[in-house]
């Protein structure tokens, strides 16, 4: 599998990486790469340079946003109940708290391979959402992660012209977040249903 | 003038007419479109323009590259929130009289992107709309068939008395609302002055 080779060549030659290689169960199989935010850049001009590798295409830069998740297990535990020890079943909740992510698809126009995904995420989805810009490596992520910064508000350091690019400057909302509650314009919906007829139902005054 | 009368001058060669015809048969026939696509739809008003449909049989072939020299507005295609006020300030820049075509489901109510963050449900939310046309895009045909609906419009258009064009009324704006890019959407979202809330029949 290349991706743990890639992983155990930048672990030697970037020291003190850490690298994560993120399974894909899904039919297309297509594992990634997980990278640390410190020597992601690092790695990435690696990648880029490294004669096996070689990954001189940036093809894709996308975000995803994931919301703080709960993960219920069943664990059994002994319990004293009326003198008597017992196993008792209970459900442990652990709390996943959420992030914000950047994904990468590299190809090599050189060695005629690919694609390598590489995955950044940030410490949480409202304050620490900066990560390394990966624009100095491949030119071609410049207005892609324009785009992520404008829909999922992640602040992408060492970016040379960090701005929106989709929606106006004035603009504060983040529209691909999970989170994000859209402007109520419906004030005439002819064809109304579902959860669209009861935004419009907020419109319709009762003398009407 | 008496029907009758003016049919029994002109078999005798004489044309009359009224100043009222003349003028409207001219504002007609050489209504000029503004060059302005803003999406999909214009592609198909250009195809129109071009050999096979011919608009110029319209009068319309002259397509001007600014507002200042253009009659007619066609919206066609999708209005981002972002482009808005650029479209409102287009059609403010045009003299009067000015018509607008709305073409396609984008124009008229935001079509498939009506419940998206980022398109303006339908240009008659700021700006007095001629003849809407659905369709996604409309065909050729269609735009054609809007323009010489338009062309009845201003046909039947009297030039004096309560309901004479907007042009002719000083008491009529000419100038619309440019909306502004707020933090959250587009402020005001619709200028009340032109787009009345319709009454949604049945809830």
């Amino acid at each position: 599998m290349i991706l743990e080779q890639i992983k155990s060549d930048a672990e030697a030659a970037v020291p003190g990486c850490r690298l994560q290689i993120i399974q894909n169960g899904s039919p297309s199989a297509q594992d990634s790469l997980l990278i640390d935010n410190q020597h992601a850049v690092a790695v990435a001009t690696l990648l880029r340079d490294h004669p096996d590798y070689l990954l001189d295409y940036c093809s894709n830069a996308t975000g995803l946003d994931w919301l703080d998740a709960e993960t219920s297990q069943k664990v059994k535990a002994p319990k004293v109940i009326d003198g008597v020890e017992q196993e008792i079943e209970e459900v442990q909740k652990t709390l996943i708290p959420g992030y914000l992510e950047a994904v990468y698809h590299l190809y090599s126009m050189t060695s005629k391979h690919g694609p390598v995904i590489l995955r950044l995420r940030t410490t949480n989805r409202t304050d620490a959402v900066h990560l390394p810009s990966l624009t100095p490596v491949w030119r071609s992520a410049e207005f892609q992660e324009r785009e992520i910064f404008d829909l999922y508000g992640i602040v992408f350091d060492g970016h040379p012209d960090l701005r929106r690019i989709l929606m106006w400057d004035g603009f504060t909302d983040y529209p691909m977040r999970k989170d994000y509650v859209e402007p109520d314009d419906y004030e005439y919906e002819p064809t109304a249903h579902d959860d669209v007829l009861k935004k419009a139902r907020t419109h319709i005054s009762p003398e009407s | 003038m008496d029907q009758h009368l003016r049919i029994e001058l002109s078999k005798q060669g004489i044309l009359t007419t009224t100043l009222q015809d003349l003028y409207n048969w001219g504002r007609k026939s050489s209504v000029w479109p503004m060059t302005f696509g803003l999406a999909c739809c214009a592609i198909e008003m250009i195809a129109t323009t071009m050999a096979r449909y011919d608009l110029a049989r319209f009068g319309a072939e002259v397509f001007r590259a600014s507002p200042r020299q253009a009659d007619l507005m066609i919206i066609s295609g999708t209005i981002t929130k972002k482009m808005a006020p650029q479209v409102v300030r287009l059609y403010n820049q045009m003299p009067e009289p000015k018509y607008v075509i709305a073409m396609g489901a984008c124009a008229i109510s935001g079509g498939p992107f009506k419940q998206g963050y980022n398109v303006l449900k339908g240009i008659d939310r700021y700006i007095p709309v001629d003849v809407h046309i659905p369709g996604c895009p409309p065909r050729p045909e269609a735009l054609i068939h809007a323009f010489m609906t338009l062309q009845k419009k201003i046909e039947e258009q009297h030039l004096t008395g309560a309901d004479r064009p907007r042009h002719l009324n000083p008491a009529e704006p000419s100038e619309f609302l440019v909306p502004g890019c707020g933090e959250h959407d587009l402020e005001p979202p619709y200028n009340p002055e032109v787009w009345p809330i319709f009454k949604v029949i049945g809830q």
